[in-house]
């Protein structure tokens, strides 16, 4: 027998009104800002607009006040959001190559055009806890030095002119799938694998990633390039009849170049692995560029070797961590109508067992 | 209409409302936020992805002198796009050259040296390597 039943929702406004409370504190310490979270948790404000697909900082920020620091709680929120807004269309292509870059560094080639710029990295620092910033919060002085106007070439176009690397180029400009106007199906184009990608989870995709470093799929990858800085934002404005900047973008960019043996299609040469991630977020963006790699393997003719990080059904369908977990997460919600049935089952089954044992020890 | 859809928040506004220029208007569209999807290319240079959305406030008036104007800005600015689409229309009115040195030369500059300064912090960044002694000789 069903029986329906209601209560509860005095308990959950009043656990809402102590989640509330909770969220705020100790009241004799100072409350923080959107603005304070926005400029001071910079990095923690780039991985919510990253994996909540939504350029806007101040949101981002809002949703992680909202969400007592949760991040992937803040990303739900921004999804939410982003569902109630109107698309207004699809930009141009973003042009990397014409990047203001805050960081631009190489792995493979020590004396590049543009050099070997740092900018505000966690690289080099000793990782020890600086209580300083517990003290106060003072800044250094920060040293300045004439910029020269110099490119920024990318660095596989360097070895492109040697044909050791294969080309990225793609005549078709087609409007690419978009999975959040259409579900995700399989097979994937490289496209909509990257779109999945750059709005996954990070933790599971640098997972992913370090799995193919540790030889489940064989890619050894080094990081041709990595760059972090602002892109202008361009869309054609059909009223205006001409496209015009509409914003302007802070990315993470990390093209890898991987060893190739060569296939029953390519020849042997370099290949090339691709992660493009909002704000400043290297780890994702190398991470992405693995995966993506690794995810390759048939369009390059190469072997599919049974490893996760080859499988785009695994990888795609379990990258998203809104999907994973909202699914994880109902399981903690009522589930007692299942769960009787469960329970009937079972005692049904232990009550038939123990018949048998009753009827076998009486022979 | 680029360098309003950038400006800091407010800004613009701050420039305009000392000008002695009318600005009487009727709306086409009222400011509107909504999206633009981002793409990207695969490799820098590929085919094109959906890379992600950014948020956009876009709006369209008419000067009670006939001139439309309009803007998208990036963000949830409606105040900021009413005043890029006002300079908009402005720009094709007589007060265009006066709307050029009080708001556009002044935010240009004003985000050219921001640039400028970022630009010079990453220049101290840049690594100069130096060969240490092979020890050859």
């Amino acid at each position: 027998m069903y029986v329906a039943v209601k209560g509860g929702e005095r308990a959950i406004e009043n656990a809402h009104a102590w989640l509330a409370e909770e969220r705020r504190g100790d009241q004799s310490v100072a409350e923080l800002s959107v603005d304070q979270i926005r400029e001071q948790m910079s990095l923690a404000v780039d991985r919510v607009m990253s994996e909540g697909s939504l350029y806007d900082p101040d949101l981002a920020a809002l949703a992680i006040k909202q969400s007592r620091g949760d991040l992937i709680e803040a990303i739900f929120l921004i999804r939410a959001y982003r569902t109630t807004l109107p698309r207004f269309g699809g930009s141009e292509p973003i042009d990397t190559a014409e990047m203001d870059c805050d960081r631009r560094i190489s792995a493979t080639f020590k004396d590049l055009p543009g050099g070997q710029v740092l900018g505000p990295t966690f690289d080099y620092t000793h990782r020890l806890l600086d209580f300083k910033l517990a003290a106060d919060g003072e800044t250094p002085e920060v040293n300045e030095r004439p910029a020269e106007i110099e490119a920024m070439p990318h660095v596989t176009g360097f070895l492109n002119r040697e044909g050791l690397i294969e080309e990225a180029v793609d005549a078709s400009d087609a409007p690419p799938r978009d999975l959040t106007r259409e579900p995700l199906e399989l097979p994937a184009d490289r496209s909509l694998r990257l779109q999945a990608l750059t709005r996954s989870d990070e933790g599971f995709t640098l997972g992913m990633a370090y799995s193919t470093q540790r030889g489940y799929a064989r890619n050894h990858a080094f990081v041709g390039e990595l760059r972090i800085g602002t892109v202008p934002v361009e869309m054609d404005i059909p009223e205006l009849g001409f496209a015009i900047e509409i914003g302007e973008i802070n990315v993470t960019e990390c093209e890898t170049i991987n060893q190739f043996q060569g296939s029953k299609t390519e020849p042997p040469q370099f290949t090339r692995g691709y992660g493009l991630v909002f704000g400043q977020t290297e780890r994702k963006a190398i991470s992405m560029a693995l995966v993506d790699r690794a995810l390759r393997w048939e369009e390059l003719g190469e072997d599919f070797v049974g490893a996760p990080a080859q499988d785009a059904e695994f990888v795609l369908y379990h990258a998203d961590n809104i999907q994973a977990t909202g699914f994880l997460e109902h399981i903690k919600l009522p589930h007692y109508v299942d769960f009787q049935a469960e329970l009937e089952l079972v005692r049904k089954l232990r009550r038939e067992v123990q018949a048998e044992e009753t009827l076998e020890a009486a022979e | 209409m680029g360098l309003l859809s950038k400006s800091p928040k407010g800004r613009a506004a701050e420039l305009f409302a000392p000008l002695n220029v009318s600005a009487e208007f009727d709306w086409v569209r009222n400011p509107e936020i909504g999206s633009v999807m981002v793409r990207g290319r695969a490799g820098g240079t590929g085919a094109p992805f959906n890379l992600g959305e950014v948020t956009v406030t876009r709006c369209a008036l008419r000067l009670s002198s006939g001139q439309v104007g309009h803007a998208y800005v990036q963000g949830r600015r409606k105040q900021d796009a009413e005043t890029a689409a006002l300079i908009d229309a402005l720009m094709q009115t007589d007060a265009a050259s006066e709307v050029q040195r009080g708001v556009l030369d002044p935010l240009a500059e004003e985000m050219r040296a921001a640039k400028a300064t970022r630009a010079r912090k990453a220049a101290a960044t840049k690594v100069e390597f130096f060969t240490m002694a092979r020890g050859e000789d």
